[in-house]
């Protein structure tokens, strides 16, 4: 885990980071689409445009974190819907809204902690299979509590968080950098973070020496389940109203960012820095390709490629190098 | 694990032996009450009526079965599905006197490529089966898309031929009952003795001695996922063939009632268990609360989370007793 500290700094090395590969695939994208349309590069259309897909980036941050811990979390779309539901009820029950709006983040972070728990309490299960059935539970009851209706007409304020500006910058754009450097910080430069990436290493061997795992494993669970409440507030704001069938799908797009900004999914490696890079790169790409009225449908193909091709390349190149590859079993402890 | 030493089991250990008559009976428990509350559950008709509408499920879970044996999971059931079912839908809707048989084949075929590619990514290229899946997913779902044009294939575009695929019946009994009773005696003979059968269980329980004792683990995991894709084609027609519409949203989200349905039937999501009986006690499980928790009033919107809940108690459940099971054999060890 040390390995950036005892190596030498070499150039090379530096610059043959997956990052770079990343931010490269960006401009290549940024030039394509320019050239696709004239319309592109306008700063206020691109400015807008991040309003539009930064929602679903809050939960990339805790996503990071949980990959790196070898696990998963397909439920955070469900928490969204959840969280999103809960709040709206209560609104229109008469609970004033910045309450309805506490009640949210805390909704998030229950789910979360469930998750974490199950997760910590039962470890013959993965991640895969409790996340996948608290995903159905979850959006399960977002349908009883709104059943086919949708719920909305909030205050002026509350509109301010999808659509407001501050000197000119989205408000999005302000929390999303925010939360990035919080992350980034807690993840890279916090004793927290180190933990993550011990257990991602060696589960067994950070609990002998003395590392918390369950703990440190129900905080992050509960964190992505704070930044699902978090993106459903956003969501929620911009759109207007809910309904138990929101944020369907996003979990897909947010493993997709994450997995492409180059974290490991057989745990213990990756950089909060590829996760944001690869969040915009998917958002211009879909922007991109919206303008010049690309059906929603081939993006789908291009992500789904993009995010196979990204886990595939890293993994070839080792076999090429050296006969001796980790053995298989330890890659697929997540789907296990 | 301990069945075989010739001791007297303990209570937990005859649970696990018998979790699928204990499954049999909170079947039968629940087909009680139901038909307590209403009726017209145990009528000929309905029976029928839910077997027909559990057939494609458990053939689809005989597949997963075999996936989640080798630790796996497949996420793009529901997208090959749909693909397959779109182009033989679009196939007989160009050739309306395509034989049904061959059209059925197609949709198998088209299925198998798609299981085949995604095994290649798996086994050769070293990618995690969820990630692995959930980009196919993405990509079958987009295709789909592309080859109908966003269109939907409905009841009149096809020929009486191919909708009686699902509806004809032989010998009195439904084809797709039928089809699945095929499917399950094929797969229980391949899977308890044939050579490669054995190894999939082989590779599930434990990867690495399984490689050591010269087992090919790339070549199972990727037969596994070109099984899976065979049975979601052909799950595919047979779809399109019953509900007589083929949309690009097919089956969407219904690899989660397949894993569900293998987790009712006691197949373990670490690996290296799982029954025929089992899965089939689970589809039908899962075919009874579809079928019957409408006819008890129950709203619709409680049902998923309903089925949320039973798949998460029976996955604890399943671990409790796994638990009880190692214990009592460590126990043992100590005398």
């Amino acid at each position: 885990m040390d390995q950036v500290n005892k190596k030498p700094f070499s150039w090379k090395g530096f610059f043959l980071q997956w990052e770079w590969m990343l931010i490269l695939l960006f401009l290549v994208v940024n030039v394509i689409n320019t050239n696709l349309s004239p319309f592109y590069l306008d700063s206020v259309g691109l400015r807008d445009a991040t309003m539009t897909f930064l929602d679903k980036a809050f939960m990339v941050f805790p996503m990071v974190m949980i990959m790196i811990l070898r696990d998963i979390d397909i439920s955070v779309s469900s928490t969204v819907a959840l969280a999103s539901v809960v709040m709206a009820h209560l609104y229109t029950l008469g609970v004033p809204m910045e309450l309805a709006v506490v009640i949210c983040l805390a909704v998030g972070a229950v789910c979360g902690l469930i998750n974490g728990l199950l997760i910590v309490r039962f470890k013959e299960l993965s991640a895969v299979i409790v996340t996948l059935s608290t995903m159905i539970i979850y959006r399960g009851i977002a349908y009883i509590i709104l059943e086919d209706q949708s719920a909305g007409s909030f205050p002026e304020w509350f509109g301010f968080l999808g659509w407001g500006y501050i000197g000119g910058v989205p408000f999005i754009l302000i929390a999303f950098v925010v939360m990035a450097v919080l992350f980034g910080l807690l993840l890279h430069k916090t004793t927290f973070g180190r933990r993550i990436y011990a257990i991602g290493n060696n589960p067994t061997a950070s609990r002998f020496s003395g590392v918390q795992v369950d703990k440190i494993k129900i905080i992050v669970f509960m964190l992505a389940g704070v930044m699902a409440a978090i993106t459903a507030l956003f969501l929620t704001s911009r759109m207007g109203s809910t309904r138990p069938n929101v944020a369907l799908g996003y979990e897909l797009d947010v493993i997709a960012m994450v997995v492409l900004g180059g974290i490991s999914t057989a745990g213990g490696k990756g950089k909060m820095i590829g996760a944001i890079i690869a969040v915009f790169l998917i958002g211009f790409l879909r922007y991109g390709l919206g303008l010049i009225n690309m059906p929603a449908q081939v993006l789908m193909i291009i992500i789904g490629l993009l995010l196979i091709v990204a886990v595939m390349v890293p993994n070839l190149k080792p076999k090429a190098k050296a006969k001796g590859k980790p053995p298989k079993s330890q890659d697929q402890q997540i789907a296990g | 694990m301990t069945a075989n030493n010739g001791q007297k089991g303990t209570l937990i250990e005859n649970i696990a032996k018998f979790r699928e008559v204990g499954l049999l009976g909170f079947i039968i428990l629940l087909s009680v009450v139901i038909q307590w509350r209403n009726s017209s559950f145990l009528t000929l008709e309905n029976i029928n009526d839910m077997i027909t509408n559990t057939a494609i499920l458990s053939i689809l879970a005989v597949g997963m079965m075999l996936v989640i044996i080798t630790r796996g999971i497949d996420l793009s059931i529901g997208a090959t599905l749909a693909l397959s079912g779109m182009i033989a839908a679009l196939t007989v809707g160009a050739f309306p006197n395509l034989n049904p048989i061959l059209a059925v084949l197609l949709g198998t075929l088209v299925g198998l490529v798609s299981g085949v590619i995604l095994g290649a990514i798996i086994s050769k290229g070293g990618v995690l089966p969820i990630i692995a899946t959930l980009g196919m997913m993405y990509i079958f779902r987009g295709l789909t898309f592309m080859v109908s044009g966003g269109q939907w294939v409905s009841a009149h575009q096809m020929p009486d031929s191919f909708k009686g695929i699902a509806t004809g019946s032989f010998l009195g009994i439904n084809n797709l009952i039928l089809i699945a009773v095929l499917i399950y005696v094929a797969f229980y003979y391949f899977i308890n003795h044939t050579r490669t059968g054995r190894q999939i269980y082989a590779v599930g329980s434990n990867p690495d001695s399984a490689k050591i004792s010269g087992i090919n683990h790339d070549k199972i995991i990727w037969l596994v996922y070109t099984i899976m894709g065979g049975l979601s084609g052909l799950a595919g027609v047979l779809w399109v063939s019953k509900f007589a519409s083929a949309q690009g949203d097919t089956a969407s989200g219904y690899e989660l009632t397949v894993i569900a349905a293998c987790v009712l039937g006691g197949v373990n999501i670490a690996g290296g268990s799982g029954k025929i009986s089992g899965i089939i006690l689970g589809s039908v499980l899962i075919g009874i609360m579809n079928n019957a928790l409408p006819l008890i009033n129950v709203s619709p919107f409680w049902q998923t989370g309903i089925q949320g809940s039973i798949i998460l108690i029976a996955v604890v459940l399943n671990a409790l007793v796994k638990r009880g099971v190692d214990m009592n054999a460590l126990m043992r060890r100590r005398i």
